[in-house]
């Protein structure tokens, strides 16, 4: 019995050992000095300023974590210290990590996502001296600010390209969760579509996961094997655009630009651009004008863009994007203004009038020419 | 697009789907055949998955990549024997710290890994190639013979395992292990090395099988690639019976199940649609289902090896 204790308490340590390694916060700097005094109107130097960032994914994840992570990249160029924990579970583990960067010093906090908003809050209302932000979410507090990207935006011009490149005039979206973050990114995609070519259609695919490189290649292999020509995703890693070079097809991808991950087939990708976000909130602290708000801006602040079109792209598509991207930016052209109609027909949005935040923000229906269903 | 082409072009990604799940089924079967239930074949996976993907990457070598990955994987396996056999622990906690290591392993491996395109000659060497004649054969020629080297070589070992298992002395021996140690130990039967070989060949499988993710069905590296398909081998094992021939329709099975559930998506019956949640739900209670079928019916040779899960003390007899 002896030796299966001992066998037991070796695997107890190596358990240990392995987690230990794993999620927890990167301990850059283990000085942990008291820096949560206030100086809210005075404005803070950047040296007293550190970062804490709360994240999701894998800082190397080639998708939406990476590109947070540009954020943390470009503040450590403004010489601004930042911590990070990285692979963080939407529970109570956030919490925790949440207020190890507190305890390591941090007095600016951001997380990355949705379901890190409750723990956020709740360790806002704890610390109400240092600064917090959160991404995706609608609960503010005095000292939490809520920031996305107008990502629909990107996306109706990335439905111009693909629009333009279909011969099919079939189009696949492999999509992961049906909430309305992925149906407002399927119907703006759409609309671009249509804009330049009627006829065409896009057909959905759930995939039910965010990251599972292999159910999301599956995925879109069963939409390419439909007969579809250019596929666009709404998922974590760059498997479906690695689909499309292997059936000949062509891509559009999400989040970072991964053209060497398919050279042959790729578009264009919407892309997000954190550190504008990041590298404003934190100036403003710097300056001494931050102040609780929801950041949810687009290409005007360049919080969103499509990545350099390629070569693979039809011609005259950077002509139509440019004409698309400056109307946008000049309030001519709003994605979601009517007259749009729903997949039955029934006109929801009429001539004239324009969707509210409100309607953007919790859409849960498809457009016209949209083939699939917004219930997953 | 005609129907016949779309079942071929569904089984044919079926059996992609099912490749990774076949190796680390046979691997897992080898491992329990001795009595040892090993619940580390995720972590094994990862392992061979990570050094695969590095070896592929940094020397270009198709056939290298895939013999580190199992190499690797036999790696994990070995700590797992020393731990089980030798030192006799608990067999199911010392799988689960093995997935858990080999998880954070193939996260540090693979840590600057994210990003970079494997060589050309990886990519073509395991390239799908149809077969002349064979693949034109409908339904089946597409799944079978217009596919990469190493979804065949994946059918290819699964025959081999079975002929091992069930036509050799060695396999005798190996199943007489995992029935009754004591009694193999009597008659003269070398208990520990038997279990060493056979834990490591199946280490070996499982590494290879991740390795098929990394290097051919991605093929790029991401972290936590496998994504819980080691836990469905492990569940395939009994869903096949300890069969490795059933093994490779279990694996195609759960492959096809996937595809079924992108296939019935948009599909609706009067008001009724399919919930893709219900479909994802179908293998794992397809392998209860089996599981409760096979210990109701305790058919000889449908049941779990006798001493599985439990160590051998050689003073206890």
């Amino acid at each position: 019995m002896k030796k299966s204790l001992f066998a037991l308490i070796m695997a107890a340590m190596m358990a240990l050992t392995a987690c230990g390694g794993g999620g927890e916060a990167t301990n850059e700097n283990t000085e942990t000095t008291e820096t949560t005094e206030t100086t809210e109107t005075a404005g803070m130097k950047p040296e007293d300023i550190k970062v804490g960032f709360v994240y999701i994914g894998k800082i190397n994840d080639e998708g939406y974590t990476q590109a947070h992570d540009k954020g943390r990249l470009a503040l450590e160029e403004m010489g601004i210290e930042c911590l990070y924990a990285e692979e963080v579970p939407e529970n109570a583990d956030s919490e925790k990590a949440i207020r190890d960067l507190i305890d390591q010093g941090c007095n600016v906090i951001y997380t990355n996502s949705f379901g890190f908003m409750d723990y956020t809050v709740k360790v806002a209302e704890e610390f109400p001296d240092v600064k917090f932000g959160h991404c995706s979410g609608y609960k503010t507090a005095e000292n939490l600010s809520t920031y996305f990207g107008k990502m629909y935006e990107a996306r109706y011009l990335s439905g111009i390209v693909a629009g333009m490149k279909t011969e099919a005039n079939k189009i696949g979206y492999v999509a992961a969760m049906p909430i309305p973050e992925v149906i407002r990114g399927i119907n703006a995609f759409t609309l671009g579509v249509q804009s330049v070519n009627p006829d065409a259609t896009v057909e959905v695919i759930w995939t039910n996961t965010w990251y599972d490189p292999a159910i999301e290649k599956q995925a879109a292999i069963e939409i390419l094997n439909k007969g579809c020509d250019v596929i666009a995703q709404h998922q974590d890693t760059t498997a479906p655009q690695i689909a499309a070079q292997e059936k000949g097809a062509f891509c559009i991808g999400y989040n970072s630009p991964t053209a060497s991950a398919a050279p042959e087939s790729y578009l264009t990708a919407p892309l997000f651009h954190w550190e504008k976000f990041y590298v404003d909130d934190v100036q403003r602290i710097i300056d001494g004008t931050w102040e609780s708000r929801s950041y949810w801006e687009g290409l005007n602040a360049g919080m969103v863009s499509l990545d350099a079109l390629t070569e693979n792209c039809a011609e005259g598509t950077q002509e139509a994007v440019d004409a698309a991207t400056e109307k946008i930016m000049n309030g001519e052209l709003h994605p979601f203004a009517g007259p749009i109609y729903d997949q039955d027909g029934n006109e929801k949005v009429p001539e004239g009038t324009t969707m509210t935040d409100d309607e953007i923000w919790n859409m849960s229906w498809f457009v016209k020419g949209v083939i699939g269903s917004a219930q997953g | 697009m005609d129907f016949l082409l779309s079942l071929e072009l569904f089984l044919q990604v079926a059996a992609q789907m099912g490749t990774h799940i076949l190796f680390a089924t046979l691997g897992a079967i080898l491992c329990e055949k001795v009595g040892n239930l090993n619940l580390g074949v995720e972590g094994m996976m990862l392992m061979g998955a990570s050094v695969g993907f590095y070896t592929a990457v940094h020397t270009g070598n198709p056939y290298l990549a895939v013999l580190a990955a199992g190499l690797m994987g036999a790696f994990g396996a070995l700590i797992y024997a020393v731990i089980t056999v030798n030192f006799r622990g608990n067999q199911v906690v010392t799988g689960l710290v093995l997935t858990i290591f080999g998880t954070g392993f193939a996260g540090m491996v693979g840590r600057n890994l994210s990003g970079i395109a494997l060589d050309e000659k990886v990519i073509s060497a395991f390239a799908a190639k149809p077969i002349p004649v064979l693949s034109e054969i409908p339904v089946i020629g597409k799944m079978l013979f217009e596919q990469s080297i190493y979804v065949q070589a994946a059918l290819i070992v699964a025959i081999l395992v079975y002929i091992y298992l069930n036509k050799t002395s060695f396999g005798l021996n190996t199943r007489f292990v995992g029935e009754n140690p004591a009694a193999a130990d009597a008659s003269g039967i070398n208990v520990t090395k038997y279990k060493y070989i056979n834990i490591l060949v199946g280490g070996f499988l499982c590494g290879v099988g991740g390795a098929f993710l990394s290097l051919v069905y991605v093929p790029r590296w991401q972290d936590n690639i496998t994504a819980g398909a080691g836990w469905i081998a492990v569940a395939l094992v009994i869903f096949s019976t300890w069969n490795p021939l059933r093994a490779i329709f279990g694996a195609y099975l759960f492959g096809m199940l996937r595809g079924v559930g992108f296939k019935l998506q948009n599909v609706k019956i009067g008001n009724f649609g399919f919930s893709a949640q219900i479909l994802d739900m179908l293998p794992y209670l397809a392998t209860i289902i089996v599981l409760v079928f096979i210990t109701k019916r305790k058919k000889k040779e449908n049941l779990p090896p006798e001493s599985l899960g439990n160590p051998y003390f050689r003073e206890e007899r």
